[in-house]
């Protein structure tokens, strides 16, 4: 441990008990009933769960590191953990100066009370003292630029000038150890900007250290020289960010989207059976994260019990936003001979070059126009696209849900395409 | 985070010279919790701004949202005092020991009120603040004492109003409640306790907590003297049973020390105080052992 390690987290491990609901009383007649009846057992039984094995590592002041793994890697809990939310079950920690936390913007600012005392809330929250917050309050509105309604209620802010505000409280916190979860993904564009400008300048100016947890690999090459990577609890890689950055788009994803139905679960109806489904890469293996700039498939196994004529099996894909994208089934292929019993796969290949950069979720369907099927499954698979390129200088995301590599050409005269 | 990351385009200006920090011990050390855990009383002073301003943002809430606001904390006790003196005094014909029935309810119930404040205030902070206890650090008693801070704000403002009345009925306020302060002190201490020790029951079933905890206050709303005295509950057996309600002596004694009237007795009282310092400090204990919890229950 060098003179100037700031945070050294040594063999941390997280095991959270999970009651199962089954079992588990949950008024108190009923709790009183279950006592009763068999006063010496344990009536809620619990699973056990890890969340994080012996995680060690150590940041030194004025460093950036940057957290990344896939979603229930153990980043969240790592977060937790390291601003003392919850506890962990084994292992040491030991941070030297104060730490801040930044699990969301604006946690605690109330909507019935105005600018100017959620200033004092929030940054009481984020612990500030009163002094503190006095001192830096014209600097926070200022950048806020919200001058003009501190005395409204926040309540009737626009959503910009509200997460603007709480931004700016954040912004204005000078703890020894920042540590941000991806909260800067709100506000506008330019706003964000002037956020992690000031951020990076306080981080830099003042020998600050900066743990920023994200999933996104583009944000953290941005402002990270040195990262870790979490998978399944465990540390996998801590090292240079390019090098931990190829490791996590290699390892193989911990939620591989395949989602396999036994045979009591699984949807059906009318001699149609729903046996998987999946989404593949450009190799043909079951991915949950997708480059965009490689084709992909959809795959969905099913057995058909007897002939079903005009059976049509599709999926409809949504952004996890709710953003409806596109819906497909198969009913252009399909014929007397492909309905025929058995065991069946239909696929769906999409082009590269099609999806932009973000998460989608599908949910699967069957039917027989008029007949014995009519299957719709929640949406219930989930994959995410990256891009990897990304825009520009500065390698932001393009808006819209279509990312697509167009034709485009440069000419004097007009018409440029012939 | 899909965010336009630029890297801050800030050149490092003056790097601030760096003082050898790991030399000093660590400022946090996270670790497992253990059973036992002492009370952390320098970290509750260090987050005392935090208290204010939780204690003050209830309190700004609660007379801004009600058109009624204040007048609502005044017309609680005393409609409810209408009602015991209508009940106790008219119908049922209970002794007040002399005193108009209105006002002698009227004390009961200010009495009455703060413990029941102090309790539902303390024993919702938590679920009524789950979002912070799941996204930020601080010492979690912090949320209970916020609820009762603003809990006595309340009882401060029907106190005036019941000098008010006493001074309308004649009555002018007695030396006697110079000891009203004392009962106050430790009316809260003793509700302290009650939701502490719910609070710790609850644990997990935080939320089941907060559909019993009325029910258990209503019962005890009769169970206590708030619209009638000891006086009546015959002598003997009986008396000393009710008398094991602690709060029974807080609200007489509170009562007398209001009106001026009446005696005031030196072992229940002593008896009352001690139970609220005991179930307090368990209260504390268990809330304590279930703290380190409760980001992962709510």
């Amino acid at each position: 441990m060098s003179s100037d390690t700031v945070i050294s987290v040594r063999n941390i491990g997280k095991t959270f008990r999970i009651a199962s609901t089954q079992h588990r009383a949950t008024t108190l007649a009923e709790l009183v009933a279950q006592k009763l009846r068999k006063p010496f057992t344990r009536h809620s039984r619990e699973t056990e769960f890890e969340a994080l094995h012996d995680v060690s590592f150590e940041v030194d002041r004025g460093e950036v590191l940057g957290i990344i793994g896939r979603n229930g890697a153990g980043k969240s809990t790592l977060l937790k953990i390291l601003s003392q939310i919850t506890p962990p079950t084994r292992g040491e920690i030991d941070l030297h100066g104060r730490v801040g936390a930044l699990l969301e913007v604006g946690t605690g600012f109330h909507p019935e009370l105005t600018g100017r005392e959620n200033i004092y809330l929030n940054g009481a929250i984020l612990g500030m003292n009163r002094r503190e917050i006095d001192r830096e309050f014209d600097s926070i509105v200022a950048f806020a630029e919200t001058e003009q309604f501190l005395d409204v209620p926040v309540k009737r802010y626009s959503s910009g000038m509200y997460v603007r505000l709480a931004f700016s409280v954040a912004a204005h916190l000078r703890p020894d150890i920042l540590i941000v979860d991806e909260v800067l993904a709100v506000g506008d564009l330019a706003f964000q900007r002037k956020c992690l400008g000031k951020m990076g300048e306080i981080a830099r100016e003042e020998g600050r250290a900066v743990l920023l947890v994200s999933h996104n690999a583009a944000a953290v090459r941005a402002l990270c020289e040195r990262a870790i990577l979490l998978d399944r609890g465990r540390v996998v890689h801590d090292g240079e960010v390019n090098d931990v950055l190829r490791s996590y788009l290699d390892i193989e994803p911990s939620g591989a989207a395949v989602l396999t139905w036994t045979e009591t679960n699984a949807p059906r109806e009318g001699g149609f059976r729903y046996r998987s489904v999946a989404v593949l890469n450009s190799r043909g293996e079951p991915a949950s994260v997708l480059s965009h700039d490689e084709p992909f498939t959809i795959r969905l196994e099913y057995e058909l019990d007897r002939p079903l004529p005009g059976l049509r099996v599709g999926f409809l894909m949504q952004t996890t936003e709710g953003v409806e994208v596109c819906g497909s089934n198969d009913v252009h292929v399909a014929d007397e001979e492909t309905r025929q019993p058995g065991r069946k796969f239909s696929e769906c290949r999409f082009p590269a070059h099609l999806l932009n950069e973000g998460r989608y979720q599908l949910r699967f369907g069957a039917d027989v126009p008029h007949g014995p099927v009519y299957i719709l499954t929640p949406y219930c698979l989930e994959f995410s696209v990256e891009d990897h390129e990304r825009h520009g200088e500065s390698r932001y995301r393009l808006p819209g849900v279509l990312r697509p590599a167009l034709h485009w050409a440069i000419d004097s005269t007009s018409p440029a395409i012939g | 985070m899909s965010a336009p990351v630029a890297p801050p385009e800030v050149e490092p200006l003056a790097v601030a010279e760096p003082a050898p920090v790991s030399a000093k011990p660590p400022m946090v050390c996270i670790r497992p919790p253990r059973a036992w855990e002492a009370l952390d009383l320098s970290g509750l002073w260090r987050f005392r701004d935090l208290l204010l301003a939780l204690a003050v943002r209830d309190i700004k809430l609660r007379y801004r949202q009600t058109v009624l606001g204040v007048l609502w904390v005044i017309l609680q006790p005393l409609l409810g005092a209408g009602i015991f003196a209508f009940v106790f005094g008219r119908v049922a014909r209970l002794d007040s020991g002399g005193q108009p029935y209105v006002l002698f309810a009227y004390a009961g119930l200010l009495a009455w009120n703060l413990f029941n404040g102090v309790v539902l205030k303390a024993s919702g902070s938590l679920v009524a603040n789950a979002p912070l206890v799941s996204k930020v650090f601080f010492p979690r008693l912090l949320l209970p004492f916020s609820g009762v801070i603003s809990a006595l704000l309340d009882f401060g403002i029907a106190l005036v109003v019941g000098e008010i009345l006493l001074l309308i009925s004649g009555q002018p306020p007695t030396v006697s409640l110079l000891m009203a302060p004392l009962w106050l002190f430790f009316s809260p201490a003793a509700g302290h306790r009650r939701r502490l020790a719910l609070r710790g029951a609850g644990g997990r079933l935080s939320r089941r907590e907060s559909t019993s905890c009325p029910v258990a206050l209503q019962f005890l709303l009769y169970a206590s003297p708030v619209g009638y005295t000891i006086a009546i509950i015959p002598a003997g057996l009986p008396r000393l049973l009710y008398k094991l309600n602690p709060l029974a002596p807080f609200i007489e004694g509170f009562r007398v020390s209001l009106l001026g009237h009446g005696l005031i007795g030196v072992r229940s009282s002593t008896y009352a105080c001690f139970m609220a310092v005991v179930i307090f400090l368990a209260g504390l204990i268990v809330f304590r052992r279930m703290e380190r919890q409760f980001a992962d229950v709510i």
